[in-house]
């Protein structure tokens, strides 16, 4: 099992800082698994985080200069950590004006990601900062509980309104309830709503546009997809998991969507030009 | 603190300290995680020293004075850049008094709390000892005739001090402040010691995990110094340092606000560590205390490294090449309509070219329509069924392969 990466733009380092930073705001611990193409954080739904589960995919092209990998096996070649995102954000941080860093599955003391970054100094002998952050590699037979997750059959999918006008909404929400409905329509209309003994707030978005998945993108939700536009489907959430959703982001995604599967899930998609993230939120009963 | 840099007075007048100079020299002198300051009014000088007595760890910073005498005088030099100034103060102490006080450090810096307002409305700063009830008042002379006073009681104290002689250790070396800023801001804040492992031509920096069970979970960090880039670097000892780190922090901040360079003085493990901060007028020396050798035999390994050269940093000299001619001759040819059970099952029948291929049509064919969100990648990332991991195996055997992480073979066997 061997990785090696290198990431020499600045821009790149940025970028890839900024998502693996996001990615620690929302777990503690998740799965990166490495293919020839891509990167992927991976956390699966579990009911110690409360059911919540994300699936972060990276095209490796758009970051590293460099990058080679080869998995446990020419016939499974993928290479499957768990690893703490914060560890990693941090020592990502540190080296922003880095000339290059290389990323390395290394074995010290256990298996190790260790990040490299050759920093510019004044001197002639440029200096080297290693981090190695500790990781445990998932053997092979475990792997099937880090699958794509598979599209939901959802009632409704909606762009969902600007993300920071979003967490506004939420964060107030927040102080007063810690149950949160989201309702939406095929017509655009996004409704988020809590409701306590003593005081009801209700938020209304309109025109925020349906993605057109079309015909094809419709599998067997046939019949739901080409129902009443008006009809609204809900969820209730936990109000925490959203914001703690909301408050990683730190982009403005190219396509921010959510999909509702009524009374089931709620399914968060944010596109950017390399990254994708996608959030899965269980309704509460 | 005098802007435009002119030299205010010269030797033979005296002026009160002004007031922001006070500050300042207090709040260097205090650092991060000070005890109360020890304040001493010596027959020729005044010493500030916050002291920890856990951690023997001192600042002493001596003020020289122009005329010794009853009547003493101070003069205290401060740089900024390329500006300096110095002034003179006055104060006098009958003779043959030797007399010791702590105090709160936090208290003098409450009276010299604003620089913004003092440097407008104070004139002047009076200190006085009022022996008969334990407190020294400060007077501050503000415009107008306003007068502030502030009595801030002490308590009489034994001084501390660290028995330690620069000149007899092995290990000297200075650099610029901002050097050593850059080392350990990659750090986490929250570490609490660093190690320092020196040779000829190098300094390695990590930090210094205490528990065993600690190492496999924290991110261990190393950062490599080389001695040009160093004012000065003589080692005569190769050895390994260790320090508390927080505390290494807090005195370079107080060295980058003077910018002085920083000289360290090394030894063994278990004898402390001076940092000097040297000008013609001011003398800052930080004494750390260190842990010891036998602490170092305990730990598994970690001072064997210090004796040995260590190996040329593999990164440097990384060869792409190599790497990838490795990698050829340790993949043996499987069977290629294998079918993993990865991305490229979701997409198009196996096979590595054909899958690279498909998936930039794959591409191609959703930017033609800019409206469509990229559905078919969707499509073919989530719909469908998620296809079993294969039965078949490769009857390659693992062992051809370099493993560098642990991924016992039995588990593969399991998987089955």
């Amino acid at each position: 099992m061997k990785f090696r990466g290198k990431i020499i733009d600045v821009a790149c380092l940025n970028h890839f800082t900024r998502v693996v930073t996001t990615i620690s705001k929302l777990t503690k611990t998740c799965v990166l698994r490495l293919t020839p193409d891509n990167l992927f954080f991976i956390l699966s739904g579990k009911v110690t985080n409360g059911g919540v589960s994300m699936w972060c995919e990276l095209l490796q092209n758009n970051f590293f200069d460099e990058y080679q990998m080869e998995g446990v096996s020419s016939e499974f070649n993928q290479i499957c950590l768990e690893v703490s995102p914060e560890n990693l954000s941090r020592a990502l941080r540190t080296v922003q004006c880095a000339k290059s860093v290389k990323i390395k599955l290394t074995k010290k003391h256990c298996a190790c990601l260790t990040v490299a970054a050759e920093l510019p100094t004044l001197s002639s002998a440029s200096r080297v900062v290693t981090h190695d952050v500790p990781v445990e590699v998932i053997p092979r037979r475990l792997w099937q509980e880090f699958k794509e997750p598979v599209m939901p059959d959802f009632d409704v999918s909606i762009y969902l309104p600007p993300l920071k006008m979003l967490k506004n909404v939420v964060d107030r929400m927040k102080n007063l309830s810690n149950f949160l409905v989201i309702e939406a329509n095929m017509n655009g209309e996004m409704n988020l709503k809590i409701q306590t003994d003593l005081v009801s707030v209700s938020t209304h978005f309109k025109d925020l546009g349906n993605p057109p998945w079309g015909e094809d993108a419709s599998q067997d939700g046939g019949p739901s997809q080409r129902g009443d536009p008006e009809l609204l489907a809900e969820a209730t959430v936990d109000i925490r998991k959203l914001q703690q959703f909301l408050v990683g982001q730190q982009v403005n995604p190219s396509k921010a969507m959510c999909n509702i599967v009524h009374q089931n899930v709620v399914h968060l998609i944010l596109l950017h030009e390399d990254v994708s993230l996608q959030y899965f939120i269980p309704a509460v009963a | 603190m005098c802007r435009d840099g002119r030299k205010r007075e010269s030797a033979g007048q005296s002026r009160p300290l002004s007031v922001q100079d006070r500050r300042r020299a207090v709040r260097g002198a205090s650092g991060r995680r000070a005890g109360p300051a020890v304040c001493e009014l010596l027959s020729f000088g005044v010493r500030f020293l916050p002291v920890r007595a856990a951690l023997l760890q001192q600042v002493r910073v001596l003020f020289f004075p122009v005329f010794p005498s009853g009547s003493v005088n101070i003069t205290l030099t401060m740089q900024k850049g390329d500006q300096n100034a110095t002034f003179l103060c006055r104060y006098s102490i009958p003779r043959g008094l030797n007399f010791r006080c702590k105090l709160a450090i936090k208290s003098v810096q409450t009276v010299f709390r604003s620089l913004a307002t003092l440097e407008k409305t104070v004139e002047k700063c009076h200190i006085g000892l009022d022996e008969q009830k334990d407190r020294l008042t400060f007077t501050l002379h503000c415009k107008h005739g306003l007068l502030k006073t502030h009595n801030l009681s002490y308590q009489d104290s034994e001084s501390l001090e660290a028995v330690f002689d620069k000149d007899s250790c092995a290990n000297v070396f200075r650099a610029q402040p901002r050097v050593l800023v850059d080392t350990v801001v990659h750090f986490p804040t929250s570490l609490e010691e660093v190690t320092l492992t020196l040779s000829d031509e190098r300094m390695w920096v990590r930090n210094h995990v205490e528990d065993e069970a600690e190492r496999s979970k924290a991110v261990l960090t190393e950062l490599c110094l080389a001695a040009d880039e160093f004012d000065h670097f003589d080692i005569k000892l190769h050895n390994s340092i260790t320090f508390c780190l927080k505390e290494f922090r807090g005195l370079l901040l107080f060295a980058e606000s003077t910018g002085l360079p920083v000289t360290m003085y090394l030894d063994e493990p278990g004898s402390p560590v001076v940092l000097s901060v040297t000008d013609s007028v001011l003398e800052g020396n930080f004494v750390l205390a260190t842990l010891s050798d036998d602490h170092y035999l305990r730990q598994s390994n970690r001072g064997a490294d210090a004796e040995q050269t260590r190996p040329p940093d593999d990164f440097m000299n990384d060869d792409m090449d190599a790497y990838l001619i490795a990698m050829d001759s340790s993949v043996a040819p499987g069977p290629s309509t294998a079918d993993p059970p990865s991305l490229a099952a979701f997409r198009k029948p196996p096979a590595p070219n054909y899958r690279t291929r498909t998936y930039s049509e794959e591409e191609e064919d959703g930017e033609e329509d800019p409206e469509r969100p990229p559905d078919k990648k969707f499509r073919s990332l989530f719909f469908g069924s998620v296809l079993p991991p294969s039965p078949r195996r490769s009857s390659q055997p693992f062992t051809t392969q370099e493993v560098l992480a642990s991924d016992s073979e039995e588990d593969e066997a399991e998987a089955d």
